[in-house]
């Protein structure tokens, strides 16, 4: 394909005006060893050949469509309405750039406005940005804003060991920039109640997961109170579907909401990219990372949007900016609103319920299995599309005999995480799966762990 | 006319989605968590459909005309790469999956983290970074990582021109570096003088953006790299403005040790209003070890369970940077724009790219001054204040959007008084920055002439200019309950 445009009278009358002989003389400033060195790429492809190639390629892969899947773990397949990608692909909005020059950005600033109302509504928190890279990025900007908000003494972020522990490897990285250090303890059946106690003088924030990596819905009433009793800041990290039926993490006094957007209306696409929802109060506005769109009139009292309080941003105040994020997360911004809007309230409220439903209706069945126990340690504690199950043999074999002897894609290996927990299998139920899917999931797991477990 | 807001056209009972019934035993939920109210607005999709039209047609993008904003790479999106990156089997794909069963995407991912390298000319790459800024992030956590490996931990200071984007001195600050300005020269390039003043036993490197944000050349970048490595510094690329070297010269073989690229410039995968990005991040031999996790290898056939691409971790890896693997579905789309070009086409867009702003630097300087007037790369900085004028950039700029053109960034770099930045691509024609060229020719007369008309611009855009100082002071960042 060629990327460029230029007649050769053109080209021509160009470098005539510039009073250069070739185009190549444009680049005598660079070093004449490293000038046009000989690439080893692959020959273009002509358009046909690309569509050819990259379908065969992208069929290497099997995909979530192919046959049942119950993979959560921090990606989710939830149903994306058609009027999400209808929007995605306008080309004012995809091929636009950050909102810099508000008059010719006013649908993406009124989006990114509609999208802060939403999550301020759904999350109960007073101010949310226009966006982060994903969930994971999110909660190690909050980590940051605690840290700086509770000054020198505090250097400690207590997390819950229950949190996705990607999120924790993504937190630890950027504190390794820090004097801060991640701490907590290791038993993931620890609840949001055990840890409260272990909050100190030296930690900045507690950090929990609800519903935690594992599924369990966290009851958080009366934690934060507990929490800024010992001078610290509690951070919330959820799942933005939950809140379509459960309490908002702003009702019981939460002081940051961080969450992984891709639920709502974004692809799965091998994770990534995503959107990172942060939320906070009013209270930490001027320590908020990221771009914020606020409410003004123009000079005749026109109503508008601009990017407001720049002065917290890397662009202004470079050193002292709150965090170097630039680029965002803006078009998977404009697909959560989107997906939000096309749901509304009765929508996720109801997907809500149907991912409970359902993640209760296989966490049954499987329980009924003679060789399979559900949740083991904690079978009563409420959890939300997410559970796990102790297997007689390997969550790997189950997983690989799901796939290639049933065409099922299981569920999350745990032992990839937690090596005492090889026997252990993540399942995530969502409003994707009919029921007659979950009954031959649980009639699969009897099979293979009857077949197999007598060894 | 200003659009409603979702709340505002939302009414009690609305519904634009039709759910299945729960076809499964309903189970018991407890009632002390739920919610009464979610707060989500309630619309038909009809309604949903001619808000979201109606917001796009006030919003402008590539695809609408020039949007030559500088340092930004705003140029065309290729329609197939919205195609093959929405092949079911890259967007229904789960981060998860047994690798046997996504080796397609393995394969994506290796390919491209080999020609990255190639036409960086590195050792490695990650593609984990989900953006330029994050790229810079990493890359100073990996020097920090390499230099504690190697007792050299004390180091403690990043040198960073003051031409520099501000997401080099933030991104330090984020690594719990000191942030070291130094000044440019009078040629618009690095001082020598003040770098080497300022190395010392606590560099830990230099962020250099080469071209730089003046579209410089860093005419004595192998100078500059021996300075910084002699006093035991690591030499960090920013590779923002590398749409201008793509298959024209390799940072390795200048000796950047590490540099992140911006997909989303240099690879033309779309800006999307603000992201998502993904920046990944070369680095040469010493570093490479260093960089985040995971990254792919493609391994030798041997016997029992074996997989051709398969995610592994660097040896001295500082650790994971995003959620999972990295935009995803940036790579299919770079790489489908890589597989389409090839090396030749990525070196003609570059060449392009640079005869583009070359002829618009010559043809505007007579009215906007240009401060360091020598052949510059991808991009040019030059005064926004018209020669005998008194207007500001900013005026220019809004009056540039009544002529129908997305304004150039205004001031930046902060080194050029009332800069205007300005970055046309490889992919427009003469005919456009002809257009351009008169737009802002125009402009500077009614400069002289008229200046009302630039300090009222603009005036056909859907709203005028907006009080910024009214935003700031009321922050009214969400719909206020009362109004809906």
């Amino acid at each position: 394909m060629s990327f460029t445009t230029h007649t050769k009278d053109a080209r021509r009358a160009m470098l005539d005006a510039i009073g250069v002989a070739s185009a190549e003389a444009l680049f005598d400033d660079i070093p004449l060893h490293a000038r046009f060195p000989d690439l080893e790429l692959p020959p273009a492809i002509s358009d046909i050949e690309l569509e050819r190639t990259f379908r065969r390629l992208s069929q290497r892969n099997v995909t979530l469509d192919d046959g049942p899947s119950f993979l959560g773990a921090g990606c989710y397949r939830h149903f994306i309405p058609a009027t999400v990608d209808y929007v995605l692909q306008r080309g004012e909005f995809y091929t636009s750039y950050t909102p810099y020059q508000p008059e010719l950005s006013q649908g993406m600033l009124q989006a990114m406005f509609e999208y802060q109302s939403m999550i301020c509504r759904l999350t109960g928190m007073e101010v949310s940005n226009a966006s982060h890279y994903d969930g994971a990025t999110s909660l190690a900007e909050a980590a940051l804003l605690a840290l700086d908000e509770a000054g020198k003494n505090r250097s400690r972020i207590l997390i819950s060991p229950a949190v996705h522990p990607h999120y924790r490897d993504v937190v630890a990285t950027y504190l390794s920039g820090t004097q801060a250090s991640l701490i907590g303890p290791e038993d993931t059946t620890l609840s949001a109640a055990d840890l409260v106690g272990k909050v100190c003088e030296e930690t900045a924030a507690l950090v929990i997961q609800t519903p935690n990596f594992f599924g369990y819905l966290e009851d958080l009433n009366g934690i934060a109170e507990k929490v800024h009793a010992r001078g610290a800041l509690l951070v919330v990290l959820v799942d933005p579907i939950m809140l379509g039926l459960f309490q908002p993490p702003g009702s019981y006094g939460a002081d940051i909401v961080v969450a992984d957007g891709q639920s709502l209306g974004i692809a799965p696409s091998f994770g990534g990219p995503s959107v990172g929802i942060f939320a906070t109060r009013r209270a930490y506005i001027r320590r908020l990372v990221g771009r914020l769109v606020g409410e003004t009139t123009d000079v005749e009292g026109q109503r508008g949007y601009v990017l407001t309080l720049a002065t917290r941003e890397q662009h202004i105040r470079r050193a002292k900016a709150t965090s170097n994020i630039c680029t965002n997360s803006a078009l998977g911004a404009l697909a959560a609103a989107t997906y939000l809007a096309t749901l509304g309230r009765q929508g996720l409220r109801q997907v809500a319920e149907l991912c409970y439903h359902k993640s209760h209706y296989a966490a049954a069945r499987i329980a009924a299995l003679p060789r399979c126990s559900v949740n083991p340690a904690t079978p009563d504690r409420p959890f939300f599309k997410e559970f796990s199950v102790e297997l007689p043999l390997p969550a790997a074999e189950v997983n690989q005999a799901l796939q290639k002897e049933f065409g099922i894609i299981g569920g999350y290996d745990l032992g990839r995480s937690y090596p005492a927990m090889t026997n252990r299998l993540l399942i995530a139920a969502t409003e994707m799966n009919p029921r007659e899917e979950i009954d031959r999931l649980v009639e699969a797991l009897e099979q293979i762990t009857a077949s197999r477990a007598v060894r | 006319m200003s659009e409603p807001t979702l709340y505002e056209l939302s009414a009690t009972g609305r519904k634009a989605v039709s759910l299945p019934e729960c076809d499964v035993k309903l189970a018991t939920i407890p009632e002390h968590l739920i919610r009464a109210d979610n707060g989500l607005p309630e619309l038909t999709e009809q309604q949903i459909v001619r808000h979201y039209l109606r917001l796009s047609q006030r919003n402008f993008g590539v695809d609408c005309g020039f949007y030559p904003l500088g340092s930004c790479t705003m140029k065309h999106n290729p329609k197939t790469s919205e195609q093959t990156a929405r092949l079911p089997g890259f967007a229904q794909i789960h981060p998860f999956q047994d690798e046997e069963i996504v080796q397609g995407a393995l394969q994506l991912i290796f390919e491209l983290q080999d020609q990255l390298k190639e036409i960086g000319g590195f050792e490695a790459v990650s593609l984990q970074p989900t953006a330029g800024a994050q790229g810079e992030l990493t890359a100073l956590l990996m020097i920090r990582a390499y230099n504690a490996a190697r007792g050299e931990g004390h180091r403690n200071e990043i040198l960073i021109p003051d031409s520099a984007h501000g997401t080099n001195p933030a991104s330090a600050t984020m690594a719990g570096y000191i942030a070291v300005e130094v000044p440019s020269n009078g040629r618009g390039n690095v001082d020598l003088d003040a770098v080497r003043a300022a190395c010392s036993g606590r560099l830990a490197g230099i962020m250099l953006t080469n071209p730089n944000t003046l579209g410089l050349f860093e005419e004595r970048v192998e100078e500059l790299v021996a300075l910084v490595r002699e006093s035991g510094g690591v030499v960090y690329g920013d590779g923002a403005n590398m749409n201008a070297l793509t298959a024209i010269a390799r940072p390795g073989d200048l000796g950047i040790d590490l540099m992140h690229f911006n997909l989303h410039k240099t690879f033309a995968t779309p800006h999307g209003g603000g992201g998502p990005g993904s920046g990944p991040l070369g680095a040469s031999g010493q570093l490479a070890p260093y960089l985040p996790s995971p990254i792919v290898e493609r391994r030798p056939e041997d016997k029992k369970g074996w997989v051709e691409y398969t995610l592994t971790c660097p040896s001295h890896s500082i650790g994971r940077m995003s959620s999972f693997h990295g935009s995803f579905g940036m790579f299919v789309r770079a790489y489908s724009y890589l597989r389409r070009l090839g090396a030749p086409g990525l070196r003609a867009a570059a060449i392009d790219a640079v005869l583009n702003s070359n002829y618009l630097r010559v043809r505007l300087r007579d009215d906007y001054p240009v401060p360091f007037d020598r052949t510059c790369m991808h991009e040019f900085v030059c005064e926004g204040q018209p020669k005998g004028s008194e207007v500001r950039a900013i005026d220019v700029s809004k009056r540039l959007m009544d002529f129908g053109f997305h304004p150039p960034t205004n001031y930046f770099p902060l080194t050029v008084r009332e800069a205007l930045m300005i970055e046309p691509t490889e992919n427009e024609c003469k005919a456009t920055l002809d257009a351009f060229v008169e737009a802002m020719r125009a402009i500077a007369r009614e400069a002289r002439e008229e200046p009302g008309r630039l300090r009222e611009a603009p005036s056909t855009t859907p709203v005028r200019r907006l009080d910024e100082v009214r935003a700031a002071r009321e922050l009214t960042v969400c719909e206020p309950t009362l109004r809906t």
